[in-house]
């Protein structure tokens, strides 16, 4: 009797199982995606479009200057802003080689942040070679440790899938979303360099280091997929390092022979005018570069960046 | 303190440094990463290792002199290693007693009596060290031919001791006689026979079973990737292994065979054990009963760890020196002292000399086996690509112990243990595999080489590597060269623009160049156009994709294909291109012309000179799983038989 109790529940719970867990239809074919994320707005509101141009070979120097022809660093960090610094970090070469951004002027800027008002700044990017080592041999994180500023190195829970209104391309793709949605300002560092598929990289190519996943595919659009990342982020200010530009054997370099002595600095709140106003570094024009145009056009910025009048100030004393 | 837990201190301690060095061995600026820790001493102290390779290249490298200390402690002190060092022994002594603790005593009794099948180490040993020593053997066997000198007074040493052997009355006349011209005799055939074949090299294979580099490898390759990125986050993204199946699968058998035997792999298995045991021979201190007067009650093989039967004649060479039976013998008979036991002893392994031989003549025979398939020579295998500063092939075989420290410390997780593409001798060396990892090969890196404990990869430095100052004249180190697979190649074969592979290629100047070419884009039908102005031409048809020509890539010509010239495209609509002003037509084309539509396509070519088999290109390719530009082997500096080049 009891014996049979016993194997009446146990048949009556494995039916039980069986009935509840029935799937009749099998899986959906589509996966559930995660919905979106929105990268804020870092422009600085009310403000108008500016920039600076300073020549010079000192980039502390040209960064204070240009930062002061624009009114100073505390019209684009209030007080208790965290800072995003976006760097170029793709490369595991040493600052020397000019791939990357250069340790001074992270180390400048994080003290500038600081100066002004800010309680925190960060230092990301999502590099090309091995993370740690790009970081590490580039400079960068030294630069930042000792200025006080935090290197994120790219995790995988840092990604999270993100759409760009009016975009074709980054749909629902894998975003350094992290580190941009706790911060207040987001300001893009980068290089002057060649770049033999788009024609050069500058701020908005810089851009590509947000970016997760098998990200090279989009190099077959190259021109449009800069474009929306140019229209994803809109960042406080840009710093577009011409002190030393890559004109051959770009975006990696490796030898001193690639680079070029242009001692420029291109301080600017509109990406698209300073990218325009970098491509004449390297000898090339707005038109050699079809995603500035691209980019004009979906209203991120202008490639006229004279009619920014913009402040020219001569370094050299 | 009891003198036991003394020993256990002693083997969590040990345990917790081999850990802990595992930890450590972390490429980073961190105090618990790899700066100066010396994280292969434990590897070193493993005699084995420094046996092994003395024997296989006649050197003794680096730090592997630390492996003297423990052969002149085991010579005065007995099996030490085994019971109060060996990491790995700890686990299984650990193991054997949650599956034992448990049982009756007469049960553990049973389980710790001395096996006949404690020989099997011995002859894994001779076995491992027979193939470490081929190519000394080799050396021997033409001695007659090369050094008759030497072969003389080998002769006369053979001589020598034949006479005194006869004259102790060991053998008699004829014997010796005979035995004395077998000797020389075979030797001499030998050498005649073996003197137009090619020298073997050695084959080290106590990688495989010796237990330091065992639980390293298992440690590095599966436990530390396991439990990475919970709690202990050593690296940034996680790490993987190729062919973890077989490691794990070995290193669960032999913690798991401690439930039917406590230390399984110690007493049957371990061939660095039987080393310790024939090392122990002579040792100055022993256990052993201190008197005759015996109950019998087999209490000290309670918990006898080595299984040396101390009941009886207890075996030396089996004596782990776990010093169990001092404290479970109840008439305080059992004691580490420097006379013999009172119950006898047997001080030598359980290996006769038949077993010996067998063991011996079966390596040989394996390593010749091997080689028949040519993998060093003709054979060799394009997919095997090396961390760079690897010796040549030969010369890499007789080194490396497969301990997994390479594969550990390279920071972009590309090194991998090669299943079969270095043939089964080359189980569990390093190979790259650059799609796996965090980037290819790191053009400023040399972590593997100065890790290596045997140097079978050369600890190089910077300027080495990169072919700099001194290294000019010989250029950069090429691990392979990277060839480009047109059928999957998106610019070759698909006709749309790409070139990762250049963009990322990080030597200068680049190894990888485009050149550019134009393909005519298919459509339904012909282009005609209606109308056109200076940057736009109006089309007769509907029968575009609005703006899919407004990429940047395409580009437009007029009339006779090939012959006119590139204007690019900068927007479209269904029935209407519009061009971009850099270049506006002179003279718009006429009512009834042909438009065609042509993709500007940069093709990349590999410059072999320049490639140094990096396999960054290997790694970004975004043709994402075979990929479409693959390093392989060919043009590696270490084989100058690979090379690709009339001139390097």
């Amino acid at each position: 009797m009891n014996r049979s109790v016993k194997a009446a529940a146990c048949a009556a719970a494995a039916c039980a199982a069986g009935y509840l867990f029935h799937d009749s239809k099998g899986p959906a074919p589509s996966e559930e995606r995660l919905p979106d994320v929105h990268l804020p707005d870092f422009s600085i509101p009310g403000l108008n479009k500016k920039m600076a141009i300073v020549r010079g070979e000192h980039r502390s120097e040209m960064l204070n200057t240009a930062l002061k022809a624009l009114g100073g660093p505390e019209m684009f960090i209030k007080n208790g802003d965290r800072v995003l610094l976006k760097v170029n970090a793709a490369f595991a070469t040493p600052a020397i080689l000019s791939a990357t951004s250069h340790p001074q002027l992270v180390s400048e800027l994080t003290g500038l942040c600081y100066r002004a008002g800010a309680s925190a700044v960060w230092v990301t990017d999502n590099p090309i070679n091995d993370p740690a080592s790009c970081f590490e041999l580039s400079g960068i994180a030294q630069a930042a440790r000792s200025a006080g500023a935090k290197v994120l190195l790219p995790e995988a829970g840092f990604f999270k899938p993100a759409t760009v209104p009016g975009g074709n391309l980054i749909r629902s793709w894998p975003v350094l979303y992290e580190p941009l949605k706790s911060v207040d300002k987001v300001i893009g560092v980068a290089p002057v360099k060649d770049h033999h598929r788009s024609g050069a990289s500058m701020i908005m190519k810089n851009w590509y280091g947000l970016l997760g996943g098998r990200r090279n595919i989009f190099h077959q659009d190259i021109h449009n997929i800069i474009k929306e990342l140019a229209m994803m982020v809109k960042p406080s200010l840009v710093i577009l390092d011409g002190t030393t530009a890559m004109v051959t054997n770009g975006p990696t370099g490796g030898s001193l022979s690639d680079l070029k002595t242009t001692n420029t600095m291109i301080v600017a709140t509109d990406q698209v005018a300073a990218d325009a106003c970098g491509a004449g570094l390297i000898g090339k024009s707005a038109d050699d570069l079809p995603y500035i145009a691209k980019a004009e056009a979906m209203g991120v910025g202008t490639a006229d960046y004279q009619s920014l009048n913009p402040v020219f100030v001569n370094g050299w004393s | 303190m009891k003198i036991i837990t003394t020993r256990r201190i002693c083997q969590v301690f040990f345990l917790i440094v081999f850990l802990w060095f595992c930890v450590a061995t972390t490429l980073g600026r961190q105090w618990w990463q790899l700066r100066g820790w010396p994280v292969n001493w434990i590897i070193q102290l493993d005699p084995l290792v420094g046996l092994a390779t003395l024997l296989s290249t006649q050197t003794l490298y680096a730090g592997l002199l630390w492996g003297l200390a423990t052969v002149v402690l085991t010579i005065l002190l007995g099996r030490f290693f085994c019971g109060w060092v060996c990491p790995f022994g700890s686990i299984h002594q650990f193991i054997g007693y949650l599956a034992k603790h448990n049982t009756k005593t007469a049960h553990k009794v049973r389980a710790n009596r001395y096996r006949s099948g404690q020989s099997i180490k011995y002859w894994i040993l001779v076995f491992l060290l027979s193939a470490a020593v081929l190519e000394i053997a080799f050396e021997l066997a033409l001695l007659p031919l090369t050094r008759s000198w030497l072969f003389g007074i080998s002769v006369l040493l053979i001589l020598g001791i034949m006479i005194v052997q006869t004259l102790r009355h060991s053998l008699s006349w004829k014997t010796a006689l005979s035995l004395f011209m077998a000797i020389t005799g075979i030797w001499l055939a030998l050498s005649l026979v073996l003197n137009e074949t090619p020298a073997p090299s050695a084959s080290l294979q106590i990688g495989l079973l010796d237990p330091i580099p065992l639980f390293h490898r298992s440690l590095n390759l599966i436990l530390l990737p396991l439990v990475d990125r919970t709690a202990l986050n050593l690296s940034l993204a996680p790490r993987y292994y190729e062919g973890t199946w077989l490691i794990g699968t070995i290193f669960i058998a032999a913690v798991l065979l401690n439930l039917a035997i406590p230390r399984f792999y110690c007493r049957f298995i371990c061939p660095l054990g039987a080393l310790f045991g024939v090392l122990s021979r002579y040792a100055l201190w022993r256990i052993g009963k201190s008197r005759e007067e015996c109950m019998d009650c087999h209490l000290c093989q309670k918990n006898c760890e080595g299984a040396c039967q101390p009941v009886s004649q207890i075996r030396i060479s089996e004596c782990v020196l776990c010093l169990n039976c001092l404290d479970d013998c109840h008439h305080g008979l059992m004691a580490y002292q420097t006379k013999p036991s009172a119950a006898g002893e047997i001080v030598a392994p359980d290996l006769t000399r038949r077993q010996f031989m067998a063991s011996a003549i079966a390596a040989t025979a394996a390593v010749s086996t091997l080689r028949v398939n040519g993998n060093i020579g003709p054979n060799w295998k394009s997919e095997l690509v090396r961390p760079p500063g690897s010796l040549p092939e030969r010369d890499f075989l007789a080194r490396c112990i497969k301990c997994g420290q390479c594969m550990r410390i390279c920071p972009t997780n590309v090194i991998h243990p090669a299943a079969l593409e270095a043939g089964l001798e080359g189980l569990w060396t390093p190979i790259l595999n650059f799609r796996i990892g965090t980037s290819g090969c790191q053009f400023n890196c040399i972590a593997c080489g100065n890790l290596c404990p045997t140097a079978a990869i050369r600890p190089i430095n910077l300027e080495e590597r990169l072919g700099k100052s001194g290294y000019a004249e010989k250029g950069p180190i090429r691990i392979g060269t990277a060839f480009i697979d047109r059928g999957r190649c998106l610019p070759w074969s698909m006709d749309r623009p790409c070139i990762v592979c250049q963009e990322n290629c990080p030597v200068s100047p680049k190894a990888i160049h485009t050149r550019e070419h134009f393909n005519a884009v298919f459509t339904p039908k012909p282009l005609i156009v209606e109308s056109a102005d200076s940057t736009a031409i109006q089309l007769k048809h509907q029968s575009l994709l609005p703006d899919r020509f407004a990429t940047g890539d395409y580009f437009c010509i007029i009339g006779e294909f090939g012959s006119g010239i590139h204007r690019r495209i900068v927007g479209n609509s269904a029935a209407s291109l519009e061009i971009s002003g850099e270049l506006p037509f002179d003279s718009p084309p006429a009512s009834g012309a042909t438009v065609d539509i042509m993709i500007r396509l940069q093709q990349p070519y590999v410059e072999p000179q320049h490639c140094i088999g990096c396999g960054v290109c290997e790694h970004e390719c975004p043709v994402g799983g075979k990929r479409a530009i693959r390093v392989t082997a060919e043009n590696e500096s270490r084989t100058p038989e690979h090379r690709l080049l009339p001139v390097s």
